[in-house]
């Protein structure tokens, strides 16, 4: 009864302090999470990569394109089973905030690789008959309101004027880890216009999809690609999907670096916040610390009210946080549209927030517990709070 | 007090304290030897820095002393271990504290029941226990009163029934009545005086007060670190 009691009211003693303390906790906890959810949208491409997919590109620079020839050359490696490929369209939609990645592909090859965007069967057949029909993700079409027969403008950047698609299907993701913010069509739309206006440009991919037989021989088969165009005009570099997107990834690492910094100062900035607060309640009581131990309890009860009190604020205001992570999160998601195309807050989120919390009031107790189970008895009764 | 014929409980040999103080000794106390029998109430009388509470706080064994010893019904606390002398406290001691120390944040009846979470003892027996002990001080209808919620005199009264709860052999009371009316320290002392008599709990109380030591059975005069003068009082 009384270490429970004990510890419970006098968290609760110093009610506005306390208040502020544990506002503050869900502050860097909501935060914490928050900041951790943007780092790991940044690598969701990565996570849901196939073991089983390479993705083949020119080894100068994803910039520069391959030739579609290519195409049926790797189709030949050994333990290739199949091969597929795409370009990166970067058009606009509306005005360029509007951002969503858009790829020409070519339908049946391409979506046979992904089964993890799921299309109606008749809305599949629709977008595939019709060579300026688009699919859009699920993501997608509920930010801009896409609808099925719905004609959407995009204005080229790399592949200069309007180009207008009409969205013949929506996919979902197999899970909620799968992007669906995403915006397809077909290749030869692409191909074809391209051919008129630019003929040099033509016939080309930014991107050859390979889908191994076995997932095991990813790095035997990457280097009989690779060797394949060895010392031709466009060299390839072929990888993992998983190191693929990493490597895109990789481009904006400092970001990312500094995200996650942020994140832990927060924590280190109520940690000195905790530590002050629980220093002031144990300097405050040391008279009743040291009456504790007169009467006969040990230095470790007096050191447990201490951590107990430090550990409830910490982990009330920790819950409060996490709470509050995921409808922030998804107020964050729907205000940044289809900017990550995986906004969720995971549940290693959860756990790492949930952690900071115990070690903000672990830490901020080490001191002032080791204050008051030292505590003198007769200078800490002279002490009189 | 020397002399008495039956073994004493308390048996102060040759006790010598001193403190330090910004790199300087200050001694304390000096070579004190003292008996104490069993259900006695003795008063410690002397100026500020006579060393009385110093006395008082070795006999509850909270310090301990530089030099000598101090047995307790044959114990020698001064040899005790902190974890032995803790377990020692909460059985033989009972603290009456100047500004009473009640926890705040617990009600009247769960600070009485507070030392008795050390002993072996269920929660039902702990609380029977508790209420007992607060009808006895006179508090049966306050006991859900939080300290804040008690007058002065009421507080002491609660810490009084803290000191008593574990039936410990001796009560060591420090300026009881320093923060009391006149009114409200006669009732304290009126009660301490009927737990000698009634209970047989012997007592040593710290005072600066006369009118309050003249409720115990005999006084003792500290000065500078040494017992001057012994008193017997009337009873």
């Amino acid at each position: 009864m009384p270490f429970l009691v004990l510890v419970l009211r006098n968290a609760l003693r110093h009610k506005l302090r306390t208040a502020l303390t544990v506002v503050g906790i869900v502050v860097a906890i909501l935060s914490f999470g928050l900041l951790q959810t943007i780092v790991a949208a940044w690598y969701a491409g990565a996570d849901k990569a196939a073991p089983d997919r390479l993705v083949t590109r020119n080894a100068i620079s994803l910039t520069f394109p391959l030739p579609l020839a290519y195409r049926d050359k790797v189709r030949a490696v050994a333990g290739v089973k199949a091969v597929s490929y795409a370009n990166w369209f970067g058009g606009i939609y509306q005005k360029p905030a509007n951002f969503f990645p858009q790829f020409a592909i070519e339908p049946e090859s391409y979506l046979a690789m992904y089964p993890e965007y799921r299309v109606p069967e008749e809305e599949l057949r629709a977008f595939v008959r019709d060579r300026k029909g688009a699919l859009v993700g699920r993501k997608l079409a509920d930010t801009y309101g896409f609808r099925v027969g719905d004609t959407v403008p995009l204005r080229g950047t790399i592949y200069p004027g309007t180009w207008e698609f009409t969205v013949r299907g929506i996919y979902d993701g197999e899970d909620a880890k799968t992007d669906t913010s995403q915006f397809f069509f077909h290749w030869d739309y692409l191909n074809e216009t391209v051919k008129k206006r630019s003929r040099g440009r033509a016939d080309q991919v930014g991107v050859l999809i390979v889908q191994l037989e076995d997932a095991d021989r990813a790095a035997a088969v990457s280097e009989a690609i690779d060797a394949q165009f060895a010392s031709s005009l466009a060299e390839t570099l072929t990888e993992t999907e998983r190191a693929f997107q990493i490597g895109f990834v990789k481009q904006t690492e400092a970001i990312v670096v500094a995200i996650r910094v942020v994140s832990y100062v927060v924590i280190v900035i109520i940690l000195a916040v905790m530590a002050n607060t629980m220093a002031m309640t144990a300097r405050e009581r040391l008279s009743e610390y040291a009456t504790l131990k007169a009467l006969g309890f040990p230095p470790v009860f007096v050191a447990g009210l201490v951590l107990g009190e430090s550990l409830a604020i910490a982990v009330a205001g920790g819950a409060i946080g996490i709470a509050l992570t995921f409808p922030a999160a998804d107020a964050f998601a729907a205000r940044v549209g289809t900017l990550f195309p995986v906004f969720q807050v995971a549940q290693g989120t959860v756990g790492l927030q949930l952690a900071a919390a115990a070690l903000v009031g672990l830490v901020a107790a080490a001191l002032p517990m080791r204050r008051a189970a030292r505590v003198n008895i007769v200078e800490g009764l002279r002490a009189i709070g | 007090m020397s002399g008495v014929a039956a073994p004493p409980l308390v048996r102060v040999a040759g006790v010598s304290k001193s403190y330090r103080r910004g790199g300087q000794v200050v001694p304390v106390l000096a070579d004190i030897t003292l008996d104490i029998p069993g259900g006695a109430f003795l008063g410690l009388m002397g100026p500020s820095g006579s060393g009385k509470s110093t006395l008082l706080n070795l006999i509850a064994g909270i310090d301990k002393p530089d030099a000598g010893s101090i047995a307790v019904a044959g114990v020698d606390i001064t040899r005790l271990p902190e974890a032995e002398l803790a377990d020692w406290r909460a059985a033989n001691v009972g603290f009456i504290f100047q500004f009473y120390n009640l926890m705040p944040v617990l009600s009247a009846l769960e600070n009485v029941e507070l030392p008795l979470t050390l002993a072996r003892m269920d929660r039902r027996e702990r609380r029977e226990r508790a209420q007992a002990t607060l009808e006895l001080v006179g508090l049966g209808d306050r006991m859900e009163h939080f300290p804040s919620e008690l007058s002065g005199g009421q507080q002491q009264r609660v810490a009084i029934a803290r000191a008593i709860v574990t039936d410990p052999r001796i009560l060591v009371a420090d300026e009881p009545t320093g923060d009391l009316d006149r009114h409200s320290a006669e009732e304290i002392l009126a009660l301490m005086d009927r737990l000698n008599v009634d209970l047989g709990k012997t007592i040593v109380m710290v005072t600066h007060d006369r009118r309050a030591a003249e409720r115990a059975h005999s006084i003792m005069h500290l000065e500078k670190g040494e017992l001057f003068a012994h008193e017997e009082l009337p009873r």
